[in-house]
């Protein structure tokens, strides 16, 4: 792919005996949304965190455009000021407000002015609906707020790529629509993304590409129709019956 | 001397904030603390006061007199106690990031600190840096006595400063470092201040001791509290009264503060989010 923004190639990744990855390989395209599939244990999560060096490969190497994120001699923060990532507990900041975390990682890692900053919050809060919760503290957000706080979060990093592990997963039944509209909001306008879920109606609506991963390796991908329709490996089909 | 974070005022042995409260996290709970322990509280604090009004009363001599000689002696005692909490902060602090420390050199010499005091009784401590090391350094009772308490609280306060910076979920390293922290930055601006709202109860604890522990120092004729009761006491040989009044003053400044650590336990335990 000529304009890939992501390429992943042979990622191996072992926790003491066991071997989360054992393999993989992905290319994503700029703009692209994929999203990844698969059951517990099968290293999805663990290939996420690779991306952003959350977590170091065993062997294998993962690029973000002309630069090698697994490299020793990469320079990681660089690369993660370009790379946002959303987690399925939220990690917001509890001792920070609302606006204080979203304006944290630009002002001491970008340097930025607290004007320039504070504005960006205030236009990242109206984006994902939460004006009126700028001054609030996490705990006094649902989850639901929360998770969208940590969109805004991320996205005031001016990231090129968004990384979404489990984003709905410890959210209430009621709560996970927000979230998802402000993603689907976020894929419209062109953001790469790589996310970890099993939310299918946002892989219809948005994903161009979904991953199926099982026991550290790609066994499938295709368009979110074929492979939810149409899938070609037995196992695919299974799993797809467990969730669907 | 104390378990570090989980037991929020329930160390071994030391009467200090209601030790049932730490397993009540019922926020509606209205009064702080165990009942049972508040009324204890209570009966002791007051009792220690009127105790040390009602004797002078009764007797002016020798306790008016007592009285007059001994808080002479509260200098002293405060110097060493707010000299010793502040160094030992700072040791404790270095010592705590040191044993979560990624490099294996720094990690062993905080280790090693830490168990090696922690392993030497302090009146040992206090001996060894007077008597054995004070001559070669030119020390004297203060500066040795400040040194040995200083040293052997921040072995235990470093213990502390480690369970409550790894009482703060991971998460929070990973958000601050995938938003392009370093990990010096994100100590300090987010583990850091989420870990002093955890430890304050337990420093303040730490504190307590430390005030108690101080009456050791009068061994190196540092005119604390114990030693002016001492002095007064072997000219008039009044070694009951004189005990009694210093055993008074030293109740009353713990449980003074043993209170003022429960109260902000539980302000902690309701207030939580009001951070500013």
């Amino acid at each position: 792919m000529a304009d890939s923004i992501i390429r992943i190639q042979q990622a191996r990744k072992r926790f003491g005996r066991v071997e989360a990855l054992r393999g993989v390989d992905l290319e994503v395209a700029r703009g692209e949304v994929i999203l990844i599939v698969g059951p517990s244990g099968s290293g999805k999560s663990t290939l996420l965190r690779s991306v952003n060096r959350l977590e170091t490969l065993s062997s294998g190497e993962i690029w973000i455009e002309d630069t090698c994120v697994t490299s020793p001699h990469a320079d990681i923060r660089r690369i993660r000021e370009e790379v946002g990532m959303v987690f399925q507990s939220f990690n917001l900041f509890p001792h920070l407000s609302v606006t204080e975390n979203i304006t944290l990682a630009p002002g001491i890692v970008r340097r930025e002015q607290a004007s320039v900053t504070l504005e960006r919050a205030g236009a990242l809060l109206a984006r994902v609906g939460l004006s009126d919760k700028a001054h609030a503290y996490p705990d006094q957000l649902s989850g639901g707020q929360q998770q969208r706080v940590a969109i805004a979060r991320a996205l005031a990093m001016q990231p090129k790529i968004m990384l979404f592990d489990e984003p709905t997963s410890a959210l209430d039944p009621e709560m996970i629509k927000e979230v998802l509209d402000v993603m689907l909001d976020l894929a419209r306008e062109g953001m790469t993304m790589l996310v970890v879920s099993h939310e299918m109606g946002f892989a219809r609506a948005a994903a161009d590409r979904v991953v199926f991963m099982d026991e550290g390796l790609v066994v499938e991908s295709g368009p979110p129709d074929e492979l939810f329709n149409r899938p070609k490996e037995e196992r695919t089909r299974s799993f797809l019956e467990h969730i669907l | 001397m104390t378990d570090p974070i989980p037991a929020t005022g329930t160390t071994k042995g030391r009467p200090l904030a209601d030790p049932a409260s730490a397993m009540r996290l019922n926020e509606s709970s209205l009064i702080p603390g165990d009942r049972e322990t508040l009324a204890a509280w209570k009966i002791a604090f007051f009792g220690a006061i009127a105790l040390t009004v009602a004797l002078p009363l009764f007797r002016p001599h020798p306790f008016l007199e007592i009285l007059a000689f001994v808080p002479e002696g509260l200098t002293a005692t405060f110097t060493v106690t707010l000299a010793s909490i502040c160094v030992a902060l700072v040791l404790g602090l270095l010592a705590g990031l040191g044993r979560i420390a990624r490099t294996t050199v720094i990690n062993r010499i905080a280790t090693v600190y830490v168990e090696v005091v922690r392993g030497i009784p302090l009146l040992v401590q206090l001996f060894y840096i007077y008597y054995a090391l004070g001559p070669l350094l030119h020390l004297n009772g203060l500066v040795s006595a400040i040194a040995a308490l200083s040293i052997c609280y921040g072995a235990y306060l470093a213990e502390i400063f480690r369970a409550g910076i790894q009482s703060i979920p991971k998460g929070q390293m990973e958000a601050a470092l995938a938003l392009g922290l370093s990990r010096t930055q994100a100590l300090w601006r987010i583990i850091l201040p989420q870990t002093i709202r955890v430890i304050l109860p337990p420093i303040g604890n730490e504190f307590i001791a430390l005030l108690k522990d101080s009456s050791l120092v009068s061994i190196l004729a540092v005119s604390d509290l114990l030693r002016r009761g001492r002095e007064y006491a072997s000219t008039t040989f009044d070694y009951l009264e004189a005990y009694t009044v210093v055993a008074l003053i030293y109740l009353i400044m713990t449980l003074f503060f043993s209170r003022l650590v429960g109260l902000m336990e539980e302000r902690m335990r309701t207030h939580g989010r009001q951070h500013h």
